[in-house]
């Protein structure tokens, strides 16, 4: 059978015949993909979330004679709770801009912030909690507070992991200075903290807000 | 403090009642087990093995050694499965009027869950995930997967779920809920033993293995095709390991998130999935079967492509209608997400919403029928040859279509409500995954043998294994169909009605052929392993194939390609060859490759510790592994010295040993 | 050889190309304040909104979901620094790919779940009649 295909003509030579082998071999250096493979997993991520949020949706009104939000939530602690997560971003994108310039102090010291502002946020989250289970809204008391505890707290354990790795990426950077390879693990935590800001959103309107509504 | 009390808190819920000394069946196999792992381990020693299966495979991060190591992984499992099986058989075809058979209830039920959990997780997931970390990286031209360390850790965690699967075996039991753990019945109060804790963090952690193995394979196709491999130049086994990766990364978390909700329910009281405060069961079925359908085109897509691949290597011809079949592999892909609900059309939805998913049902079946045709006009008119892979390929388009066929009958809610739970759900599913991935994977691994390994499979032993299998396939599922429209529901233990029992001893009269089937199988690996020297394929493309992997030699160097391939075409090896490629024979450079590392093994041992102290509830060696896993994480992202070079002289003395065999074979020849 | 010498030219072009996607956009200072001052605006209102039941619950309800939406597609600009070329666009095929899906697995599992108590649960209807 002859070849209907056609060459690609990026790869003929001057006589028109095919060129096999790359002069230069293609460069796959470490790391080349782990920014499209950190972005999947985020996408794979965001589906977890996706099926907390639709079990919240599904049997979040199941109170079972227990609290509702409106008992419960205390908007303008979610409100300082929240602006401690928008804070935090800005200044992991202040640190992101350090890290382009090679300032490696100004990056440390804005990694260090949002540490502290992801630790705030932390904090003011356990607070809630343990308000919550003193009131005898634990857990085990409804559907509503299984799917609520479930969704806030999964968020909540992100950012603690997030924490974590914060600090870890602070010690490396201070190890070995701003080499690619950690740079490439900043965009990285980046893309991480900032997606879980994006979680939030969906957190406080469908939890916090439409709670109040109900 | 008693000694009971500070036992319990050592050992959790271990004790010695957990051994199962009571069941003979399962002493005996225990014993056979340890005996046989003995010998094993003996045989390592003796030999001095143990460094060699650290050093070149244990730590390797070689994606062909993966692929090789997920095979044997997937087959071993396979034993297991299959042993499940010829013991339910057994078991039905015995248990009539007032009989009760030799299995007691408590271990018939954990038979037909351990089945399909082993079966899925454990035998399709490995295969076909080795089979594409083996293929994937060969048919784009590169050297290796995008994260080959991640690849390794992948390994391990799957083989560390299926650890903990078989540990159920002797220590405890395994869950006794059906394969996909509906509660309430697997809620902490119905099943409070542990067999439900293995079954959760035994397909969590090897889900961690596969959403990882997703990941860094779509990475790998999308960052690391060779220069000109656009994507509609992609093979089509290629294609169908994407779209297959994809849903893999889209519909694991889902499942990971259900079986979280499940566990916290167990552990902490909470009202997910029970029937009291608020909680709903029905939303656990709802939410298993988004991951569980989409699952199902899991397994039979990257089969899909195999078929493609061998049904035009084995006609000479290209493939018919390359275009459509990756639009319907798109479309599949898609579609997939749309039809979950028809697994629960009895729940009681209603109308609109059972009409909704019954069509999508039915409309996901077309583009599935556009692939047959494909195949079947590459054969119209092709030079066709009856070698093995062909063999199966015929033998799944037959099968196949018979098991579809069913699949839409059941696509219609007023027959679904009739035949819900029936064997006839049993039989169509086994119909479609023994004749479409089983059979796939046979046709594979006859067809990709003497690449990995460098010699032919043994062809009698191999028509041997392939009749038995066939028709042990008709002759014990045929049967089913029949009981699913006389009634008889699924995983029954015993049976009043002795008109049944005709047809369960026929279909144990099959599942014995198949058995014959498995043994030819392992016969045909021996005695090609024996007989490799006159099997031997020096050319690296032993079947006149049509993609890039058969272009390198056979089993491949480390580093693939000894120069990177330009591709102009989808048979991109066929077109080589057609146009009088030349192989270069000098000038080559040092290869950039990535080192070994035991941190996989490391992680997936700690997770394996981690999951057996949670199921068994020991606290603090959870928490300790939990802690260890975390510190060993961070430990290992402080070497950052993770690749090596091959010099260009070791490229030059290998290409030159292959070179003189190639001229070797060709004097001979 | 030198057919291969010749064409290294064009081979490296392609090269160069191929790599272009890992140009990682890292935004401006200018961005990361708008998107800042975009977010602070989008929470604040609706916090406003419920905090001072200003509206109809219905009402809210959709503004909220409006501006949640908004934001998120804020953060995804201003902070995420996504766009249709990072990644040669892969980025944002895998983002839609998952948009699609949470969307079809969020609204199908409340869809299938409400009919299933609407048809299955008669205790309402008993309530009515009562």
């Amino acid at each position: 059978m002859s070849h209907a295909s056609s060459l690609n003509p990026d790869y003929v030579d001057e006589a028109g015949r095919p060129i096999y082998h790359p002069v230069e071999e293609p460069h796959h250096p470490e790391g080349h993909s782990t920014m499209l493979g950190f972005w999947m997993y985020l996408m794979s991520d965001c589906l977890i979330f996706a099926m907390l949020f639709a079990v919240y949706a599904v049997i979040g009104g199941n109170y079972a004679a227990g609290p509702s939000p409106k008992d419960l939530f205390d908007l303008p602690l979610v409100a300082l709770n929240t602006s401690m997560l928008l804070l935090s971003s800005i200044t992991y994108g202040f640190a992101m801009l350090a890290m382009v310039k090679n300032r490696t102090a100004q990056m440390q010291t804005w990694l260090a912030i949002t540490g502290v502002f992801g630790l705030c946020f932390l904090g003011i989250e356990l607070y809630e909690f343990a308000h919550m289970i003193h009131l005898g809204a634990t857990p085990q008391r409804s559907g509503f507070l299984s799917a609520f505890f479930f969704l806030v707290g999964t968020h909540g354990l992100h950012v603690t992991f997030g924490c974590i790795w914060l600090v870890t990426l602070m010690v490396q950077v201070w190890r070995k200075g701003l080499i690619q390879a950690n740079k490439r693990r900043l965009m990285c935590l980046s893309l991480f903290w900032h997606f879980l800001d994006v979680i939030w959103i969906g957190v406080f309107t469908f939890v916090y807000l439409f709670g109040m509504l109900r | 403090m008693s000694i009971d009390h500070i036992a319990s808190m050592i050992f959790g819920r271990l004790d010695w009642n957990a051994l199962p000394f009571h069941e003979p069946i399962l002493v005996a196999t225990f014993a056979v087990v340890v005996l046989g792992g003995l010998a094993t381990l003996g045989l390592i020693t003796r030999y001095k093995l143990w460094g060699y299966l650290w050093t070149e495979w244990f730590t390797t991060v070689d994606h062909k050694k993966i692929g090789i190591m997920y095979m044997i992984l997937g087959l071993v499992m396979f034993l297991r499965g299959f042993a499940d099986a010829l013991m339910m058989r057994l078991q039905q075809a015995m248990a009539f009027g007032g009989a009760e058979g030799y299995l007691n209830a408590h271990h018939y039920d954990q038979i037909f869950t351990a089945h399909g959990v082993i079966m899925i997780f454990f035998v399709a997931m490995p295969l076909i995930t080795g089979l594409m970390n083996y293929l994937v990286p060969l048919q784009i031209g590169a050297r290796d997967v995008s994260f080959p360390f991640l690849n390794n850790f992948s390994f391990w965690m799957t083989t560390a779920g299926a650890v903990l699967v078989m540990a159920s075996l002797f220590i405890g039991e395994f869950a006794r809920t059906g394969w996909l753990a509906y509660p309430p019945l697997s809620g902490i109060g119905y099943s409070p033993g542990v067999g439900v804790d293995y079954y959760i963090w035994a397909l969590q952690i090897a889900g961690v293995g596969t959403t990882l193995s997703g990941i860094n394979l779509i990475a790998t196709i999308v960052k690391m095709r060779a220069p000109g491999m656009g994507l509609m130049k992609m093979p089509v086994f290629t294609w169908t390991s994407l779209c297959a990766n994809v849903l893999i990364v889209a519909s694991f978390p889902v499942l990971t998130a259900v079986l979280a909700l499940l566990s916290a329910d167990r552990y902490i009281g909470t009202n997910f999935f029970t029937n009291d405060f608020g909680g709903n069961p029905m939303m656990y079925v709802n939410l298993i079967w988004i991951w569980g359908h989409p699952e199902v085109y899991i397994l039979i897509l990257p089969l899909f492509g195999v078929f493609s691949e061998v049904t035009s290597t084995f006609s000479g011809k290209k493939l018919f209608g390359y275009t459509s079949m990756v639009y319907a592999t798109v479309v599949i892909t898609i579609l997939s997400y749309l039809v979950w609900l028809h697994h629960f059309f009895t729940m009681g939805s209603g109308a609109s919403v059972n009409s909704f998913f019954g069509i999508t049902t039915m409309i996901i079946s077309i583009p599935t029928g556009a692939k047959l045709f494909n195949w079947l006009f590459t054969m119209y008119r092709g030079r066709i040859r009856f070698e093995l892979p062909m063999m199966w390929t015929i033998a799944f388009m037959l099968t196949f279509v018979v098991g579809g066929m069913t699949g839409v009958m059941l696509a219609v809610p007023p027959a679904d409500f009739v035949l819900h739970n029936s064997l006839f759900l049993i039989a169509h599913f086994h119909n479609v995954i023994i004749g479409g991935v089983l059979f796939g994977l046979f046709a594979a691994i006859n067809f990709w043998w003497p690449k990995a390994f460098g010699f032919k499979l043994d062809k009698t032993w191999g028509l041997v294994s392939f009749w038995c299998w066939v028709v042990g396939f008709w002759v014990a599922f045929m049967p089913l169909y029949v009981l699913g429209f006389m009634g008889v529901t699924r995983r029954m233990r015993v049976f009043d009605d002795p008109a049944y029992q005709i047809w369960f001893i026929i279909a144990a009269v099959g599942v014995v052929i198949i058995a014959v089937g498995i043994l030819a199988m392992l016969i045909q690996f021996a005695v090609s392993i024996i007989n490799r020297d006159k099997l031997r394929d020096e050319t690296g493309d032993p079947w006149q194939g049509r993609t890039l992997e058969w272009a390198t030699s056979s089993p491949p160097p480390d580093y693939n390609f000894a120069k990177t391939p330009i591709i102009h075409d989808s048979d991109a090896w066929w077109d080589m060859k057609a146009r009088g490629y030349q192989r270069p024979t000098e000038g080559f450079k040092p290869i950039h490759m990535p080192s070994n590392t035991g941190a996989g093994v490391i992680l997936s041992g700690l997770a394996l510790v981690v999951g057996f102290a949670l199921i068994w509830y020991m606290w603090w060696l959870a928490a300790l592994g939990f802690f260890a896993l975390i510190a060993y994480a961070i430990f290992h992202t402080f070497n950052y010295k993770r690749d090596y070079y091959i010099p260009a002289e070791t490229v030059q003395a290998t290409e030159d040993a292959r070179s003189k065999a190639l001229a070797a074979a060709a004097s001979q020849g | 050889m030198s057919a291969e010498a010749h064409n290294e030219h064009a081979v490296d072009h392609h090269h160069d190309d191929h790599h272009h996607g890992d140009d990682h956009d890292h935004g401006s200072f200018k961005t990361y304040m708008i998107g800042f001052l975009l977010s602070v605006v989008l929470t604040a209102i609706p916090f406003w909104l419920v905090m001072t039941e200003a509206l109809a619950p219905q009402t809210t309800g959709l503004i909220i979901t409006a501006f949640a939406v908004a934001q998120i597609i804020v953060h995804m600009i201003f902070f995420l620094h996504m766009n249709h070329r990072s990644e040669g666009g892969w980025n944002m095929l895998a983002l839609i790919f998952t948009i699609v899906v949470v969307v079809i697995a969020v609204a199908g599992s409340v869809w299938v779940m409400y009919h299933l108590n609407t048809n299955m649960m008669p205790v309402h209807d008993m309530q009515t009649m009562g």
